[in-house]
């Protein structure tokens, strides 16, 4: 059958998004200000955000495309071991397989970073030395913030001396829906203020903020309060990242990141298993905030076992056979 | 952290490869007879003529040109199997559309690339809409067949007798099933009319018809032109037609049908005005102009092809629906990643360039999609003309192509207004957060449909139709059974 002549150019779906280069940060001193900010925001319609976040799951990715995404998602991967019965053993062995996910294939990229608990970052900087994956600690009496602020700030301090270069920081969601939006942004800047230098990415818990609405103002709330990254989940809660909440948080950064020249990134943590879905958040990412936004840099996994399967699917790429899964390590 | 070494990007976008849907799969033949009294006549027994794939330019196969002769021994095929259809039990016409649903489900993949070579919309849309929707109406119309007596038109509803159906070429075998799954559910006989420029996926429907064993006359199947409509139209034996396509041509046949006293429902062109008010919510509004004016390249009679916009945010909805504009693929109908296909034909293409061209000229600012267009075949660039005035012939006639263009408005009340502005009345969109804004608005507006924070959204139970030049009678739902019952 005859084909289709080819034009030289065709749209490659990305967003164009144009970021001023001189910021202009929102000025957010009182809890007033900060209403008005999120009550300018737009609504978003939960129907049409999930018929938008469908469609884009029937982009079909070959060849060169699907190859670069599964290396692309392979460096994005935050190696995440967050169980009471973490020891030193087993996050040296995950810092091993972040750093080199498949020692049979030396091409393959390094993960991002290792997520652990404050108590266990000594031993994951020191296993990494050498590396270039980062080490992220969650803190801020994670999963459920509950605790005072003091005692938040001792856990991100903890966190941060023992040489983590990533906080991953929960809010108060209990706070942000009863509407104390103060104190929700006020604990953000200081625990923004406790990092140093570490890159803070702020966890909204959109399984618990339950409406696209919330997850819209919460993610804001949190840009405008300083967060280098907004993060969907804890995976503690029963729903974490969904290919909705993917889209109306990377419509956020980029709006945010247009309106005041500040790039904040975004992190989808739990429940992404299969190489298929991650690609179909990358395509979200791609579509939606961008060629930017496609880096470890601006874009992260929190996951433990979509690591094998992108390295399966990577491996069946390059050889053109499926392969056991047993051919990659546990952690 | 900033050179961190793991954080350098290894990709500057998602430049997707090529990711085509496979021909094989469609099993064109060279040429095709028609489809009369339950069997193919042969090819060479007609006069040929060839539908082309609009994405190049080239012929998929050739046709037969249905003549006078053909249309009588159709209608007649049809008259002949009408006492038994129409008065076999509910439940047993219900086993055949059943069957037929179920057939187009299992060729889905075989329709859809049919679907596409033939008429050039994106592989996407005939997988994901087109077909799966065909069959969704045989399946729910033969849910309704053996309950006519409850559908509120009587205790024993009966069907009209024989239905002539001249569908369009924009949806041409979702058009099929909206005109034959009510008329068979009703107990009518048929004789179907594709459109010139797209026959091919309603001569696959013949072949369904078959292997689902339909008795012999109860739907036949005649390709061909305008004159074939004609013929089909000017039968006395017919007693009942349903159109769907420009009103020009729709009023033609009015007058022609009025004179006969033949049953008529006319299903038209629009002008669809997609309201935007400043509290909409955002990204799903941009998206929801998209799917109106792009969806199917505009070839839609209920396109949202103006959008009316308030003008306290006019700058910053346009500037979000040209970055959207910008991002649209458009190109090879048959790859899965392409968003926007070819324009069905020449003739087309034409019409949609002059009334482009014709919107510059009138002072409206052109804003076009930077894409690149293949260099053979039927194609248009997705545009967005600002700074339209209501009198510009882009506001007021129907383009049926991707072009959108752009109003504004102060007050809910100049919004209803505007969009009333026009000599059709199909379908509009509200967009807004406040509802009872929106129920105010559709309230007034004059169209059959009125999408509130959606738009194109179709189903087999809701009934769709217009008013005023649009015309009338309706399709799907209860209500689409109205049209073939003689009530």
């Amino acid at each position: 059958m005859e084909q289709v002549s080819t034009p030289s150019r065709i749209a490659s779906g990305s967003a164009v998004v144009r970021i001023p280069d001189t910021a202009s940060l929102p000025v957010i001193e009182t809890e007033a200000a900060l209403r008005t900010l999120l009550a300018s925001l737009s609504g978003v319609d939960a129907v049409g955000a999930a018929a938008r976040a469908a469609k884009l799951a029937t982009r079909s990715l070959k060849q060169s495309t699907k190859r670069d995404a599964l290396d692309l998602a392979i460096s994005m991967v935050d190696l995440t071991t967050l169980e009471g019965a973490d020891t030193p053993g087993r996050v040296r062995s995950l810092c091993a397989k972040a750093w080199r996910p498949d020692p049979g294939d030396p091409t393959t990229p390094s993960a991002a970073a290792v997520c652990v608990y404050p108590d266990l970052v000594a031993t994951a900087r020191e296993a990494l030395t050498g590396s270039d994956v980062a080490v992220a600690s969650v803190a801020t009496a994670f999963p459920s913030g509950r605790a005072s602020l003091a005692v938040k700030l001792a856990d991100v301090a903890e966190a941060v001396a023992a040489g983590a270069d990533e906080v991953d920081m929960v809010i108060d969601r209990g706070a942000f829906l009863s509407g104390r939006l103060g104190q929700v942004f006020d604990e953000i800047v200081a625990v923004r203020e406790a990092c140093g230098s570490a890159h803070l990415k702020v966890i909204l818990e959109t399984g618990e903020l339950v409406t696209l609405d919330a997850v819209r103002r919460a993610s804001w709330l949190a840009m405008a309060a300083g967060a280098d990254f907004i993060k969907t989940s804890t995976g503690k809660v029963a729903v974490s990242a969904t290919p909705p909440v993917a889209l109306v948080m990377l419509e956020a950064a980029r709006d945010f990141a247009e309106a005041t020249g500040r790039v904040v990134g975004v992190k989808l943590a739990g429940g992404i298993r299969s190489a298929k879905e991650a690609l179909r958040y990358l395509v979200i990412v791609n579509e939606t905030a961008g060629a930017l936004w496609l880096s470890p840099r601006y874009f992260r996994f929190g996951a433990s076992s979509l690591l094998n399967d992108l390295l399966a699917q990577r491996t069946k790429q390059r050889r053109g056979v499926y392969v056991r899964p047993e051919l990659f390590s546990g952690d | 952290m900033d050179d961190h070494p793991a954080l350098a990007s290894p990709l500057n976008a998602l430049d997707y490869d090529p990711a085509p849907e496979s021909t094989a799969v469609a099993h064109l033949r060279e040429s095709y007879g028609l489809f009369v009294d339950g069997a193919f006549t042969a090819p060479e027994a007609s006069e040929q003529f060839a539908t082309l794939n609009p994405a190049t330019g080239r012929s998929l196969a050739t046709v037969a040109h249905g003549t006078v002769d053909d249309v009588d021994r159709a209608v007649a095929a049809a008259r002949r199997a009408f006492p038994a259809w129409s008065t076999r039990p509910g439940s047993e016409r219900a086993k055949y559309l059943f069957r037929i649903a179920r057939l187009i489900q299992e060729r889905s993949r075989e329709l859809a690339v049919v679907e596409t070579l033939d008429n050039g919309k994106p592989i996407r849309e005939t997988r994901d809409i087109d077909i799966p929707l065909a069959a969704a109406h045989f399946f729910y119309y033969a849910g309704w067949a053996d309950k006519l007596e409850h559908a509120g038109f009587g205790p024993a509803p009966r069907p009209i007798g024989v239905a002539g159906q001249i569908i369009p070429w924009n949806f041409p075998l979702l058009m099929a099933a909206w005109k034959l799954a009510p008329a068979l559910a009703a107990g009518n006989t048929c004789v179907l009319k594709p459109a010139e420029t797209t026959p091919l996926s309603a001569l696959v429907l013949a072949d369904i018809i078959q292997q689902a064993e339909l008795p012999p006359g109860v739907v036949n199947i005649v390709t061909g032109d305008g004159r074939t409509g004609s013929a089909l139209v000017e039968h006395p034996d017919v007693d009942k037609i349903a159109f769907t396509g420009s009103t020009e041509v729709g009023r033609m046949i009015q007058r022609r049908a009025a004179a006969a006293g033949k049953h008529l429902t006319l299903e038209l062109g629009g002008k669809g005005a997609n309201i935007v008010f400043e509290d909409a919510p955002v990204d799903e509004m941009v998206e929801g102009i998209i799917d109106g004016i792009f969806f199917n390249q505009g070839h839609v009679c209920c396109a949202g092809s103006r959008l009316l916009v308030q003008e306290s945010v006019a700058d910053e909805v346009v500037r979000r629906l040209m970055r959207r504009v910008d991002q649209l693929r458009v190109g090879d109908p048959l790859d899965k990643n392409t968003d926007v296909g070819a324009i069905n034909s020449a003739a087309q293409l034409a019409r949609i360039r002059e009334l482009a061209d014709a919107g510059e000229a009138e002072g409206a600012e052109r804003l076009t999609s930077a894409c690149a267009l293949p260099s053979e075949g039927f194609w248009f660039p997705p545009t967005v003309f600002t700074n339209v005035a209501q009198s510009h012939r882009i506001a007021r006639e129907e383009i049926f192509g991707p072009v959108l263009s752009v109003l504004t408005f102060r007050t809910p009340a100049e919004a209803v207004a505007k969009a009333n502005d026009t000599t059709y009345g199909l379908a509009c969109g509200v967009w807004s957060e406040k509802g009872s804004r929106t129920l105010w608005v559709a309230e007034r507006l004059r169209a059959g449909v009125v999408w509130a924070n959606t738009y194109n959204k179709f189903d087999p139970t809701s009934p769709f139709g217009g008013v005023r030049e649009s015309g009338f009678g309706r399709e799907g739902g209860r209500h689409g059974l109205e049209a073939y019952l003689d009530v």
